[in-house]
């Protein structure tokens, strides 16, 4: 007996979901009838309009509906990225940092799960809302054509500007509690990636403006980085290539751990003294 | 070691073996002979080449730290056939690509032309490091050996301050070595070191333009380097190691406590032919694996880290491994600094810089002094002790290597916040504490580890070893058999001297007269705190009652077992 009004009420809220369900679709289609409608009426280009739909639905629950931030209980969940431009966008979607799956100290990269139009859809519309640095043309970035001087006083310009963080060769290193400056090497970092970060100074990152390194500047530091990685390791294993840490462990693990090991093998070898 | 330890039967006592047909050495005989007539050559080498060595693997670290010199010596050759120790600026025009065209020191320029344009240089500069962090990671290792055993007591304690010497010397010349290169990294060493001298109080200036030439960096510093690392600290090197061997033979070789083995002899087998052939054969080994390790590893590449510009830094900087606990005290001093009048007191580079150096040497120094003055001991030693039968003294050393240890952690506090994705502050301030706490943490441990092995030696000594048989007695009792362990054990387990309390002598004698105390108060305390956890041995009645108990202990378990079984 008592089993029964139990299972009425377990299911009444699926009835309910249901409900739900139905004046959604119902709602649904009423909106996808309507939107070609508001598309037409607004000003903006159509990517535009595709870059604004992917927003709503993926950014502006932190960043607010036209990317004026959001603040919840005094806390800001999302900064204002009126301002923030299109290479801003580009460089933090590409690189899977953004969306953001939580708040962390420092946005991760990720994969990146949308497609390079989708991508660009968004961040022309993001560019849109304010001023900021826009979308870099191939050109801007692309490395051909560089002479090897040209590359060589890039190595100059990377120690410079880029190695206190990121490491002599952009191997990544800490800052201060918990955040760091990525590897820029090896792990799918595109030229137009670093183009942006250097534009935009994403996190802790410094902007350059194009008057303290002209584009032509980065891309004979894009070029010295791809260079300096992709040229053979003349001297071996590099042990990670961070630095004398790692050389330190292996003198004293593979170095002496090896050696001692040799002189038990010595002393335990031929007459002994009993 | 659940079985009791067996003397290697097996293994052949030296016997006399003539080889048979050509004798292999019968062509020296000349030359030796000519030799002789000369230069007495007979003589000389008829104590020597007979001098007995008792054999242990640990006897062997210093040796690594020795032949990793040679090599250091040996590779040194070739390398300052190549380098150039000038500051003088250069358009670099080698054949490494990335930094073609870019202003840069000669120093740098000839190491980049070492590297990529003569022939094996590379290699030979990457053995060259290697062995550089062997040689100082032997010299420590073997210091260790030295204080866990106890071979700096008298009379070998100015042995010890030389080998203190030259741990401190080598430093030095590793520091100068890997500064010389004129790149990013070294530069940054050196700006760290004249940030250092800096920091000395009122005089820290003129010492930096003393050092410098100046200005830092200065045109003068690679130079006056080179100075100190192919001549100056090189020849104090071999002249400290030539009276650190020379004392050796002087005093005799320590030897581990055994059978035969008294404070009066030598156990072991003669240089020549035994050690000869040992030694000569593990020089290679070294060179071997310093060789493998330059060719297959790659140690400070120069290349990547670009000239020395002040303006620049790597994420990463760090020093040589031997120098790291330093790095690691800079990082994690709180920021201390005071301003009187005209002058600036920097405690935070200086404490823990200077501070930090002198503490560590003049530590170890002062550690033989200070334990003859706790324990009153004036006897000769030349039987090592047991770790476990010192134990205080092991606990001092675990410690100060976890000390040691937690300051090298900190030096690399930014590698290991980027590694391991944690807060590189709060990685500094928890090694801020860690620094105090755990050297008393392994201090305690290493204590009751050591009281745990006194232990089961007793154990042994009282009642066997197990033997790994379980015996069921009739009664449906259960035990395991011990087997007495060998005599030769048992006299190894229990050689060792045992040191009784003092009672703090009278001030006065009977008469009111004062007299010069033997056993201070404080002294008798701090003795006896040192004693504290060895644990007295068992004496020969304690033993015979142990054993006869033995023959009679199946029964009691037995019945023991069976009351257990019974009350169920």
């Amino acid at each position: 007996m008592s089993e029964r009004p139990r299972r009425r009420t377990r299911r009444s809220p699926l009835r309910r979901a249901a409900l739900i369900g139905a004046a959604l679709v119902v709602m649904g289609g009423v909106s996808a009838i309507a939107a070609p409608t508001v598309s037409n009426a607004s000003p903006l280009p159509t990517e535009v309009g595709t870059g604004a739909q992917i927003f709503i639905k993926n950014c502006a629950s932190c960043h607010g509906m036209n990317g004026e931030g959001v603040t919840v209980n005094g806390t800001a969940i999302g900064p204002n990225i009126q301002n923030a431009g299109a290479a801003a966008v580009s460089f933090q979607m590409s690189s899977g940092r953004m969306p953001m799956a939580g708040q962390q100290q420092q946005s991760r990269r990720t994969t990146n799960t949308f497609s390079a139009d989708e991508i660009k859809a968004v961040a022309e519309y993001v560019g849109a809302l304010g001023s900021g640095p826009g979308l870099p043309t191939a050109s801007q970035y692309d490395t051909s054509g560089l002479t090897a001087d040209q590359i060589a006083k890039g190595g100059e310009l990377f120690r410079t500007n880029c190695s206190a963080c990121h490491n002599y060769a952009g191997k990544g290193g800490a800052l201060s509690n918990g955040n760091y400056a990525p590897p820029l090497t090896g792990t799918g970092v595109t030229n137009q990636e670093i183009w942006e970060a250097v534009r935009t100074g994403p996190q802790n990152m410094p902007v350059f403006s194009p008057t303290q390194l002209s584009d032509q500047d980065v891309q004979t530091m894009i070029a010295y980085l791809s260079d300096v990685n992709s040229s053979p390791d003349s001297g071996g294993y590099t042990l990670g290539g961070i630095g004398p840490v790692t050389e330190g462990a292996a003198a004293w693990i593979i170095g002496i751990g090896g050696l001692v090991g040799f002189a038990l093998w010595i002393a335990s070898r031929g007459a002994r003294a009993r | 070691m659940a079985k009791p330890t067996t003397v290697s039967s097996d293994s052949p006592a030296l016997d006399v073996a003539t080889p048979e047909g050509k004798k292999p050495l019968a062509g020296l005989g000349g030359p030796a002979g000519w030799l002789d007539d000369r230069v007495g050559l007979a003589k000389l080498s008829k104590g020597n080449l007979r001098k007995v060595f008792p054999d242990h693997w640990s006897f062997l670290l210093g040796e690594i730290a020795l032949y990793s010199f040679i090599i250091l010596l040996l590779t040194g050759v070739f390398l300052t056939i190549w380098f150039k120790p000038s500051m003088a600026e250069v358009e670099y025009q080698g054949t490494y690509q990335l930094l073609r065209g870019l202003p840069m020191s000669e120093a740098y320029q000839s190491t980049l032309t070492l590297s990529f344009d003569v022939r094996g240089g590379l290699l030979v500069r990457q053995v060259h490091h290697w062995a550089a962090m062997l040689f100082v990671a032997a010299a420590t290792v073997h210091m260790l050996r030295i204080f866990f055993t106890g071979a700096f007591r008298k009379p070998r304690e100015i042995n010890w301050l030389i080998g203190i010497g030259l741990l401190s010397m080598a430093l030095i010349e590793g520091f100068a070595g890997y500064s010389l290169p004129d790149d990013l990294l070294s530069g940054t060493g050196l700006r760290f070191v004249d940030g250092l001298i800096r920091s000395i109080p009122i005089i820290g200036t003129w010492a930096e333009f003393l050092v410098f030439g100046g200005e830092f960096p200065g045109t003068i510093i690679v130079p006056r380097l080179y100075m100190v690392h192919i001549l100056l600290v090189p020849g104090l090197l071999l002249a400290l190691i030539g009276a650190h061997l020379a004392l050796v033979v002087y005093h005799k070789h320590t030897q581990y406590p055994g059978p035969g083995r008294t404070e009066k002899n030598v156990v072991g087998y003669p240089l020549f032919p035994v050690y000869m052939a040992k030694a000569g054969g593990f020089f290679f080994i070294v060179f071997g694996v310093t060789v493998l390790m330059g060719t297959f590893l790659s140690i400070n590449p120069v290349w990547k880290f670009g000239p020395y510009t002040p303006n620049q830094i790597t994420a990463g900087s760090q020093p040589d491994w031997y120098m790291g606990f330093v790095e690691g005290a800079i990082r994690i001093f709180p920021p201390i600094e005071w301003h009187l009048g005209h002058t600036t007191w920097s405690w935070q580079i200086f404490l823990p810089g200077v501070g930090m150096l002198g503490l560590l040497f003049g530590g170890l120094a002062a550690y033989p002094f200070i334990e003859a003055w706790i324990t009153g001991d004036k006897s000769e030693h030349h039987l090592l002790d047991r770790p476990r039968n010192a134990p205080t003294r092991t606990s001092f050393g675990v410690a100060g290597i976890t000390w040691y240890a937690m300051f090298w952690i900190a030096g690399g506090n930014d590698i290991l916040a980027n590694t391991f994705g944690g807060s590189l502050n709060a990685i500094t301030w928890a090694m801020r504490f860690a620094v105090w706490v755990a050297p008393v943490l392994a201090f305690i441990i290493t204590r009751r580890a050591c009281m745990s092995l006194q232990r089961n030696d007793q154990d042994r000594v009282l009642h066997g070893a197990e033997s790994g048989v379980i015996v069921r007695t009739p009664d449906g009792g259960y035990y395991e058999d011990h087997m007495p362990i060998p005599t030769d054990e048992a006299y190894t387990l229990t050689q060792h001297a045992e040191y009784p309390s003092l009672e703090p002598t009278a001030a006065v004698d009977e008469n009111g007269v004062p007299m010069p105390a033997q056993v201070t108060k404080r002294r008798a305390r701090v003795r006896d705190w040192f004693f504290r956890a060895n644990l007295a041995k068992p004496s020969a009645d304690e033993i015979a009652a142990a054993h006869s108990h033995g023959d009679e202990a199946h029964e009691v378990e037995a019945s023991d077992e069976h009351k257990a079984v019974s009350q169920h």
